[in-house]
């Protein structure tokens, strides 16, 4: 199963590489918010949960268009069919989906963190640049399982495009809620929060459920 | 066959919400603080902690579906989770007017259920979206019960989470326990609670029974559309009669003239 999932993530790495349809497009799309944020809020620096509501936001959003391109290219050309006439586990194609998905977010976010830094953010962020990390890893991890759970069920929709995201915002919602409670302080330049460990803890439940669910689930969304 | 336990469930639920009501308005004492609005209470909770148990029962019978392959368990998840997203319009409709009430906004940030309501209609209200933009119906029931198992198992991690955020200012009528509430109070809740329950049930053994007798007629009637062209085409037990060459063309617009 390892090998199958890691033949199906290099293929699209590979798509990705030489087609590059997804992830300069979050990338575009999260500095555009920040533009767009410094225009609504009309602030030249932003900072505390102000700060931390704008990042975690302009990210979870950047995470709908990565999910929206995860299966709708395998549909339209006739990828996904391939897939499942292999003799392959059905988890494989879930295992490298959202591998792919949490790969693209971490590219993402390397491109989107410094631009936030010189665009928006007043306090410096390298102090709080570990805590910051850890947060946004985890996060990912959970984005990555219930984003290619999603993608799986709103690519057989007749309205995908909007099934999609309106389908993952609430689902996010608890992220939203512990990555900006946990980085709030963080930008008020408190240094790092007491109950960091807390929203940590928040995070990783979320995503072990989620990938729990999706690993059980995911059989039944490419059965045939 | 659905329906039979509609009769006896459907007086059971009179009889419950009556005496619900009767004790809500004659038996449960004012509440000092907040005055007879706080009489809502025993339309939101209940309200409440049904519309949650019906999300929850709607992932375990989509589990069941998926287990079983039997539609039938998907038709009942469906049907719960739509009463449940009725409810779920009651749950923000009257916490709203109790927030207004005690408090005087129509919403308030820092009521954990109530905003924990709002995420959780929010997703279920793609349901059915989802649900009917899928033409197969067997993918239809296959992805419609995917998403009622998620979204149960979202709606309790979604309370978790909306819990550690909120500042604990929610009005306690009553702790964890129940201990704090006297005795008439905490007595009425538990009734409107079974009377909530019933409501439910009841609704729910309807909306099924009537969703099974349309699929029969359906059937039905596709049977004997199916008959009666075939009588046209000359098809049937007794084709002696047609069988003389009429010309084909005529029966071709008889097969489609009685639909």
């Amino acid at each position: 199963m390892t090998r199958a999932a890691l033949a199906i993530l290099r293929k699209d790495l590979r798509v990705e590489l030489r087609a590059r349809e997804a992830v300069p497009a979050m990338a575009l799309f999260a500095v555009t918010a920040f533009v767009l944020f410094h225009f609504a809020f009309d602030r030249d620096a932003l900072d505390g949960d102000v700060a931390a509501g704008t990042l975690w936001v302009t990210l979870l959003l950047t995470t709908v268009l990565g999910v929206n391109r995860l299966f709708v290219a395998e549909r339209e050309q006739g990828g996904l069919e391939a897939m499942l006439l292999a003799p392959i586990d059905r988890t494989a194609i879930f295992l490298a989906k959202a591998a792919a998905l949490f790969l693209y977010l971490v590219v993402v976010e390397i491109v989107a963190l410094p631009a936030f830094a010189v665009l928006l953010l007043g306090p410096d962020l390298l102090g709080s640049l570990p805590a910051l990390i850890a947060l946004l890893l985890l996060a990912d991890l959970g984005l990555a399982a219930v984003g290619a759970l999603v993608g799986a069920l709103a690519a057989e929709t007749r309205a995908r495009e909007v099934i999609g995201p309106l389908l993952l915002l609430p689902l996010v919602v608890p992220l939203a809620i512990a990555g900006a409670q946990a980085t709030e302080p963080l930008f008020t330049g408190a240094g790092a929060p007491e109950d960091l460990g807390r929203w940590l803890g928040l995070m990783g439940l979320y995503a072990t459920i989620f990938v729990l669910l999706s690993v059980a689930l995911f059989d039944f969304l490419l059965e045939d | 066959m659905y329906g039979r336990a509609l009769k006896p469930l459907a007086l059971a639920t009179a009889a419950g919400a009556a005496l619900a009501f009767g004790l809500i308005f004659f038996y449960a004492p004012i509440d000092a603080d907040q005055g007879f609005i706080q009489k809502i209470f025993y339309l939101h909770v209940p309200m409440a902690i049904v519309a949650l148990l019906g999300f929850l029962a709607g992932g375990v019978m989509a589990a069941m579906h998926l287990r079983t392959r039997k539609r039938v368990w998907d038709m009942r998840s469906y049907v719960a989770i739509h009463l449940s997203i009725i409810l779920a319009v009651g749950v923000l409709i009257t916490g709203s007017i109790w927030a207004k009430a005690s408090w005087g906004h129509w919403w308030v940030w820092d009521e954990p259920m109530l905003v924990s309501f709002l995420i959780v209609f929010l997703l279920y209200a793609v349901y059915q979206p989802l649900r009917f933009s899928i033409d197969d119906p067997e993918r239809q029931a296959r992805y419609a019960s995917v998403f009622a198992i998620s979204g149960a198992a979202f709606t309790v991690l979604n309370f978790v989470a909306v819990r550690m955020a909120a500042t604990y200012t929610h009005p306690r009528v009553f702790s964890q326990t129940g201990g704090n509430m006297p005795r008439e109070m905490f007595f009425t809740f538990l009734v409107s609670l079974a009377a909530m329950a019933l409501v439910f049930a009841t609704l729910w053994t309807l909306e099924l029974g009537s969703k099974n007798a349309s699929e029969r007629l359906r059937r039905a009637r596709r049977r004997r559309g199916r008959e009666a062209d075939a009588r046209a085409l000359g098809l049937d037990d007794t084709p002696a009669r047609t069988a003389g060459g009429s010309p084909p063309a005529a029966s071709v617009s008889a097969a489609t003239a009685p639909r």
